[in-house]
């Protein structure tokens, strides 16, 4: 329990704390003691939880089952590893001028607000403070996006901002909606936003007023997951901001919205008998994945095709969640796992090739093994694991997927398979001449830790060759809660 | 449904979600930013009676907060900070060219049927009296959304938003009586953060761009 808010209030404070000091040398390595402290004691709610089972404060605030507990885990873990990266990373943006002293200071207190705003949308309970949390991390990282305060980055920033924001507005009216709904049949109104409660009740739930909040919430959460049509601000804000920023927001941020999504598919499954809720997911999701994935193409970006990669796995998760069954929910959730180690040590790599480079643009970066091989051989390794390619964990995920889609809708598989030969062309035309490609002059070494990339694809690697007992049986678990069976 | 058999405050309710309803097609039509920014005002007072009106007739207490904050925020600080924004960049008299009027005006209107055609499954079920608010206030978020994308000024864009959190406050107020006190409190504190954060990047835009207009913010694209 003391675990549970410990791992709420390290972040906090953290925040707190270097928004006085986050200029000062000794910033960077605050940062990251805050955020070890935040994964050693997310480390032990996570063994509370599978000793004990799922955990209910009093008052029903927080809630952590199976389910959110390993995304707590994996947040404050690629947290924590970024944060090893983030501290030279910045200091050498600062040392060349791009970021300004009070800019220092905004990065690292928004660092450490955004993980807090992450966790906090993960372990509570009430469906209005997931919103009120979801909203937050937004409002932290907006003005990290435009921190490098470039035109380029402003107009990033304000998309972002103004996008997100109305976007997540449909989600906070379909949350009323719930709430609507709830108080129908609730007597006490302070419980009718309660997850827990309402997982109870779900099935006395008015099915139209849950299918039309669901539409809100899709559209709403939606925005942030970055489905298509609605995912125009994410490459701007991924490629814009500080790397530190991308790594996060690509592994992390985008798995909390799915995961809100997740939550009210399983109130309103229930209460509609059917997966039309499902088969929304699947029509986003499936949009998703083609359109990010032919639109990987015509990046010239390194960063920006890196989002649009991101755009595809996200779509892909919430194609697999859509699909519903034991088998495709499995897959989904090691997805995220996967994709969120696999991308966000892609991006610490792209982030030190740029600035080996000095450019973030696509043709200019060439021949980074010769320069700096391990520079190259990371981002090499990473991108062979996310588009894919045994022996990474990435394909073991979508293994489970493709035989999930196959027995329930086979005709869907071409479609897939189509996708991941389009984005897997895409990502190799442009990844191929910038590792292996003619070394221009002026290139110079940087001061690279690619501890975080090394521990990342190693876990990748792990996970495509066996997945561990109690990662497999913590993932059932969450299996069982969200469609009633395991795979197991 | 017979208006008179409603109760006072039920009239009340629905007169005021009726003059909500008219403020955002004022907003839309109008094109002199100072005089958006005091439609604007008028809504958030608007939502404000609103709330007084059914926290006495409810007994619910804790609107009262909520009411509170409306009156601070959406009454007073938000349109005073944009006033004195509009006053010090100095395009008070700025008087902004809206695409095609007439069509919005239309455009608007069929927003607000779909609205009452998407809940209408509720609205049958509905035992609250005050059921023709939810498709009020989905109106107003969507006329909200309308106002951002027919429009040129980051200043207007901000004012849409702020108007769909009219909408998405009332939708909390009227047709469930309130949230839980603590998600009223976070969506208020996201709205304030949200308002400050409008109010750097104006700043940061006028800087770079020379303008508010957020057509000039086009380097990013799709694809080259």
């Amino acid at each position: 329990m003391n675990a549970l808010y410990l791992t709420l209030l390290l972040p906090l404070t953290g925040a707190v704390v270097l928004a006085f000091c986050g200029h000062k040398r000794i910033a960077g390595r605050l940062n990251l003691l805050f955020c070890i402290a935040t994964f050693i004691t997310s480390l032990r709610l996570a063994a509370d939880v599978f000793f004990h089972g799922s955990i209910l404060t009093p008052q029903n605030f927080f809630y952590v089952d199976a389910f959110n507990v390993y995304l707590v885990l994996l947040n404050s873990f690629v947290g924590m590893t970024t944060a090893i990266f983030s501290s030279p990373y910045m200091a050498h943006e600062q040392s060349i001028g791009k970021v300004k002293a009070g800019g220092m200071r905004l990065y690292h207190s928004m660092y450490q607000g955004f993980l807090f705003t992450m966790l906090l949308a993960l372990l509570t309970n009430n469906l209005g403070i997931l919103w009120v949390a979801v909203e937050g991390a937004t409002l932290a990282t907006v003005l990290l996006v435009s921190l490098y305060r470039t035109p380029k980055s402003i107009e990033a920033g304000w998309k972002y901002f103004l996008l997100c924001g109305v976007g997540i507005a449909q989600a906070l009216f379909g949350t009323t909606l719930i709430y609507f709904a709830a108080v129908q049949i609730m007597p006490d109104n302070n419980q009718a936003l309660m997850w827990s409660v309402l997982y109870e009740h779900a099935s006395e739930l008015e099915p139209t007023v849950l299918l039309l909040a669901f539409v809100f919430l899709i559209v709403g959460y939606g925005t942030k997951i970055g489905l298509v049509p609605l995912h125009n601000w994410l490459p701007d804000a991924h490629s814009e901001g500080p790397t530190p920023m991308s790594a996060i927001l690509s592994g992390l941020l985008l798995n909390i919205a799915l995961y809100a999504v997740v939550r009210f598919k399983m109130l309103i499954d229930p209460a509609l008998g059917s997966n039309i809720a499902g088969h929304i997911m699947m029509a986003f999701g499936l949009l998703s994945f083609l359109v990010a994935g032919l639109l990987l193409h015509r990046q010239r970006d390194i960063k920006r095709m890196f989002s649009y990669s991101s755009i595809e796995h996200m779509g892909l998760i919430t194609f697999a969640f859509g699909i519903g069954g034991p088998l495709a929910t499995f897959g989904a959730l090691l997805h995220m796992i996967v994709h969120s180690l696999t991308k966000s040590a892609i991006f610490i790599t792209v982030g030190h090739a740029a600035q080996v480079c000095q450019t973030q643009s696509i043709d200019k970066i060439r021949g980074l093994i010769k320069t700096q091989p391990e520079i190259g051989w990371g981002l090499l390794i990473g991108t062979i694991a996310i588009a894919g390619l045994p022996p990474f964990g990435v394909f073991t995920s979508e293994f489970l997927l493709f035989s999930a889609t196959i027995k329930s809708f086979p005709w869907l598989v071409i479609s897939l398979l189509f996708g991941l030969s389009v984005a897997f062309a895409g990502l190799f035309r442009h990844v191929q001449p910038m590792v292996f490609g003619e070394c221009p002059t002026g290139q110079v070494k940087v001061k690279a830790n690619m501890w975080p990339v090394a521990v990342h694809l190693c876990i990748i690697l792990w996970l495509g060759i066996a997945v561990p007992d109690v990662l497999a049986g913590w993932i059932d678990q969450a299996t069982i809660m969200i469609t009633g069976k395991g795979v197991l | 449904m017979n208006f008179t058999v409603l109760t006072l405050a039920e009239q009340i309710i629905l007169t005021l979600a009726a003059l909500m309803l008219f403020t955002s097609f004022l907003l839309l039509a109008q094109t002199r930013l100072l005089t958006l920014i005091h439609i604007f005002a008028l809504q958030g007072a608007l939502l404000f009676a609103t709330t007084l009106v059914i926290a006495f007739t409810y007994g619910r207490h804790h609107l009262l907060i909520s009411a509170a904050l409306t009156l601070g925020l959406k009454v007073f600080f938000i349109p005073i900070q944009l006033q004195k924004l509009v006053t010090r960049l100095d395009i008070k008299r700025e008087v902004e060219v809206v695409g095609n009027p007439s069509l919005i005006m239309f455009g608007a209107a069929a927003l607000v049927l779909f609205s009452y055609y998407a809940v209408l499954p509720i609205r049958e079920l509905s035992m609250l009296a005050t059921r023709n608010t939810i498709a009020v206030s989905l109106a107003i978020v969507l006329l909200g959304m309308l106002l951002i994308i027919s429009r040129r000024k980051a200043v207007v864009q901000v004012v849409g938003f702020m108007c769909m959190e009219n909408g998405l406050m009332f939708a909390a107020v009227a047709a469930t009586q309130g949230m839980p006190m603590v998600v009223e409190m976070g969506v208020a504190l996201d709205v304030l953060v949200a308002a400050i954060l409008f109010g750097i990047f104006f700043f940061q835009i006028r800087t770079e761009f020379g303008t508010l207009d957020v057509d000039k913010l086009n380097l990013l694209k799709e694809v080259d």
